[in-house]
């Protein structure tokens, strides 16, 4: 139960953030593609710097993680063909609709319905996916 | 008060995102949001026919949580801390959707041209949703994550595979930005 309210806090955070920043509007997501505003790029840039000075606070200091544990961070798997292929098809819908993943469930949560035309094809995608895998360079 | 309703600026927003991931770190997991898809499918019994979706997502469980935290926080923001002035983007952005025959946001986040109520009257409008859709959900688990999972915890973790994941995410969005959404809208 308290494991619930603490992901369903970060949660919270992160969904306010993301709305608030913006991030979840289909118009910053265009106007990122035009480079027509810094504001997104600003947005990714801070985050990732950001995480990586975190992390490296984490690894050269040892840092434990909430029960103890030495934090493993797993490296990407290699490879090259999965994230260029996927990286495209995965730009291609983001640039379309305007949303990943997380602003998905953040503006269905919102309330914009039709949004979840979008969810369901996230799901028909992931299914495709794990029906093809096989099949696919990775 | 003012700062709660206005547009949160990149700095603090990104800020804040970079911490969410480090704290997804200190609890022991990880910050990637289209793992939750897999587990979605896995939770509808898709594991029965596909290899993919079995596996245990009962142990994902804690990041539908997430999932479940973040829309309950786009619920508050956008009722109880917006404002007209919200997403002000470049007035030359504005001009060249208002060619594409897409409506200014005036404090919306997404344009009623393709997500107002009246978009369900139109096959073509749905279609364009469930693509999307289905571009995003292929494309993420192809590449092994989203935004979430390589732009910001793989590039903050300095892997090159995300560096080419995301470098992929802005080759197809370019693409479909500048030269396949006017075919699409228009």
């Amino acid at each position: 139960m308290k494991n619930i309210v603490k992901y369903l806090l970060v949660g919270f955070i992160f969904g306010i953030v993301l709305t608030k920043s913006e991030a979840v509007s289909w118009y910053r997501i265009y106007e990122m593609f035009h480079f027509q505003s810094f504001h997104m790029y600003g947005i990714i840039s801070v985050a990732i710097l950001t995480g990586i000075i975190g992390i490296q606070i984490i690894k050269r200091n040892n840092i434990k993680d909430i029960k103890g544990e030495s934090i493993e961070i797993p490296d990407k798997e290699k490879g090259s063909a999965r994230y260029w292929i996927g990286g495209l098809f995965f730009g291609l819908g983001w640039a379309l609709v305007g949303s990943c993943p997380g602003p998905i469930f953040i503006l269905l949560g919102a309330g914009f319905w039709t949004v979840l035309i979008v969810l369901f094809g996230a799901l028909v995608g992931t299914y495709l996916y794990g029906l093809l895998k096989s099949k696919l360079p990775h | 008060m003012n700062v709660i309703f206005q547009t949160w600026s990149w700095y603090i927003s990104g800020f804040l995102i970079g911490m969410i991931m480090l704290a997804l770190i200190y609890l022991g997991k990880s910050f990637g949001m289209s793992s939750n898809l897999r587990s979605l499918c896995s939770m509808a019994g898709l594991g029965k026919q596909v290899a993919f979706f079995n596996f245990d997502w009962k142990a994902q469980r804690w990041n539908l949580v997430v999932v479940l935290g973040a829309m309950l926080g786009g619920f508050v923001a956008v009722h109880f801390m917006s404002d007209a002035s919200n997403v002000t983007i470049n007035p030359q952005t504005i001009s060249q959707l208002a060619a594409l025959g897409i409506d200014a946001p005036n404090g919306k986040l997404v344009p009623d041209a393709l997500f107002g109520n009246s978009i369900l009257e139109s096959p073509k409008s749905i279609f364009i949703l469930l693509i999307g859709g289905i571009l995003i959900g292929f494309g993420s688990r192809y590449a092994g994550g989203c935004t979430s999972g390589h732009a910001i915890s793989g590039l903050s973790n300095l892997q090159i595979p995300s560096l080419k994941a995301v470098i992929g995410f802005f080759i197809g969005g370019l693409i479909m930005a500048h030269l396949l959404l006017p075919l699409i809208v228009k």
